[in-house]
């Protein structure tokens, strides 16, 4: 399937909602599985689409939902430089490209279990430093590897 | 100079500046009249809570305290505060902040003293969290460096003993790299080496690495020296294979400078024999009693102001 296309199947079947396009191939299913959008609106997914830019890609499709701050920031850290796509009676009204964060307010827990964020009820935060999660709390480091692996 | 900290939670909140705020203002401390000091913080209530014991932080908090002029209220155990009753740090935290001008606090979770400052509108000085921080004492570690080189800059520091579990350490070399032309030698067992994680960090000074203490002795002007603390080990196997691995003697130090000085935060184990007390070199005692004057700094600044 070619991403160009068109007469061979829509790409841009929804209404109102958003479209996340140039995600590195294979993310799509872990980005659905970690945001949990299965339960809140209908989503389709293309996978492996040809890509002249990347090779293969996958795209999301999500009807009816505009992503929060915190589901977009999630989906940076799993697909830096992916686009985010708002659509609105089937016109692209808005389009920006998913940067890496800079802070993770509440989306992972921290991976040191003597953090007090593990201890006591709040919400954790970490400061990007590159491709560095820093704890604000304890000040333990996690790489991209174990962030990702923290996302549920 | 301009002091704008609120608190005093991690040494990496502080610039050079800030910390040579905090070596002046200790400075002038140590040389000032007990009658001057008696009255900074006169009417002032400086909590002290020691969620986890800790004997000299918290009497030299205390000592600071008291030789301001200041009252002190908290306790040197969590068992006697309600944190056994299940109540939380936030909760604690919140409860003494309106009895206090300042809360100086140790607690074992990491991150604690963090926490702490984001619920408060009093100052809070971190007198340790778990293995994370300790700020006073690398304060106090740079005073004592300063008092007796007159300064931090180009000065050569072995480190030896546990660097990987060693907070101390770790909070003295990362301030160390925001000095000039600092070199540090790191000692240790090949299990107990200077993390990756805080090597990458010091991007300002020189580092070199070696098992054997021989291999530097010669270019140090500090040796800092460290108790290898059997609660940071996850097995007890791996303590007893290196708790003896580095002990200095005055033979350890016959190629040394005359003037090198040796440094630890105490307490010590075996690490530091005493035959060294009583030498030029030793200046662990002088060192520990340096925590008061850089506490009363410490909280002359963030209570009073400069």
């Amino acid at each position: 399937m070619k991403e160009d296309s068109g007469a061979a199947i829509k790409l841009n079947p929804i209404k109102n909602g958003t479209v996340l396009d140039h995600l590195p191939a294979k993310s799509a299913l872990k980005i659905v599985r970690v945001l949990g959008l299965s339960f809140d609106a209908p989503v389709m997914i293309a996978i492996g689409i040809e890509s002249k830019s990347m090779g293969k890609k996958d795209l999301i499709f999500i009807e009816g939902k505009e992503l929060s701050k915190k589901e977009v920031q999630t989906i940076g850290l799993i697909a830096e430089g992916s686009t985010w796509n708002i659509i609105k009676d089937q016109k692209v009204i808005s389009k920006k490209k998913i940067e890496l964060p800079t802070e993770l307010i509440g989306i992972i827990t921290c991976n040191n279990p003597k953090c007090i964020t593990t201890v006591e009820d709040i919400d954790t935060k970490f400061v990007m430093h590159g491709k560095k999660a820093l704890c604000e709390y304890c000040e333990r480091e996690m790489n991209m590897k174990e962030v990702i692996k923290l996302l549920k | 100079m301009k002091w704008d900290l609120e608190n005093v939670v991690s040494i990496n909140d502080l610039s050079r500046k800030d910390i040579e705020s905090v070596l002046d203002e200790a400075k002038e401390m140590k040389s000032s009249s007990r009658e001057k000091k008696s009255v900074i913080l006169k009417n002032k209530v400086i909590a002290s809570l020691f969620f986890e014991p800790s004997t000299r932080t918290r009497l030299s908090f205390e000592t600071a305290i008291q030789n301001l002029g200041g009252k002190v209220i908290g306790f040197a155990d969590a068992g006697v505060s309600s944190t056994k009753k299940g109540e939380s740090l936030t909760d604690s935290i919140k409860t003494v902040n309106s009895y206090c001008d300042a809360i100086v606090m140790r607690h074992p979770i990491e991150g604690a003293a963090r926490r702490a400052s984001e619920v408060t509108t009093v100052p809070v000085i971190n007198g340790g969290d778990g293995a994370n921080q300790h700020p006073t004492q690398t304060l106090l570690d740079l005073f004592t460096i300063r008092e007796e080189f007159g300064k931090i800059d180009e000065i050569s520091v072995g480190i030896v003993g546990d660097l990987k579990y060693g907070r101390t350490v770790h909070s003295l070399v990362l301030a160390l790299n925001k000095f000039k032309n600092v070199k540090l030698f790191f000692i240790a067992p090949d299990s107990l080496r200077m993390p990756k994680e805080i090597k990458e960090k010091l991007t300002n000074v020189e580092f070199f690495e070696s098992e054997a203490i021989e291999d530097f002795i010669p270019k140090l002007d500090i040796m800092y020296s460290t108790r290898i603390q059997k609660e940071r080990f996850p097995d007890e196997l791996e303590y007893l294979k290196v708790k003896d691995a580095y002990i200095i003697k005055k033979e350890t130090l016959v190629n040394a400078k005359s003037r090198l000085k040796i440094m630890h935060p105490l307490p010590r184990v075996n690490e530091l024999s005493p035959e060294l007390d009583n030498t030029g070199y030793a200046l662990y005692f002088k060192q520990a009693g340096n925590g008061v004057p850089v506490r009363e700094a410490l909280l002359k600044l963030l209570v009073v102001g400069k």
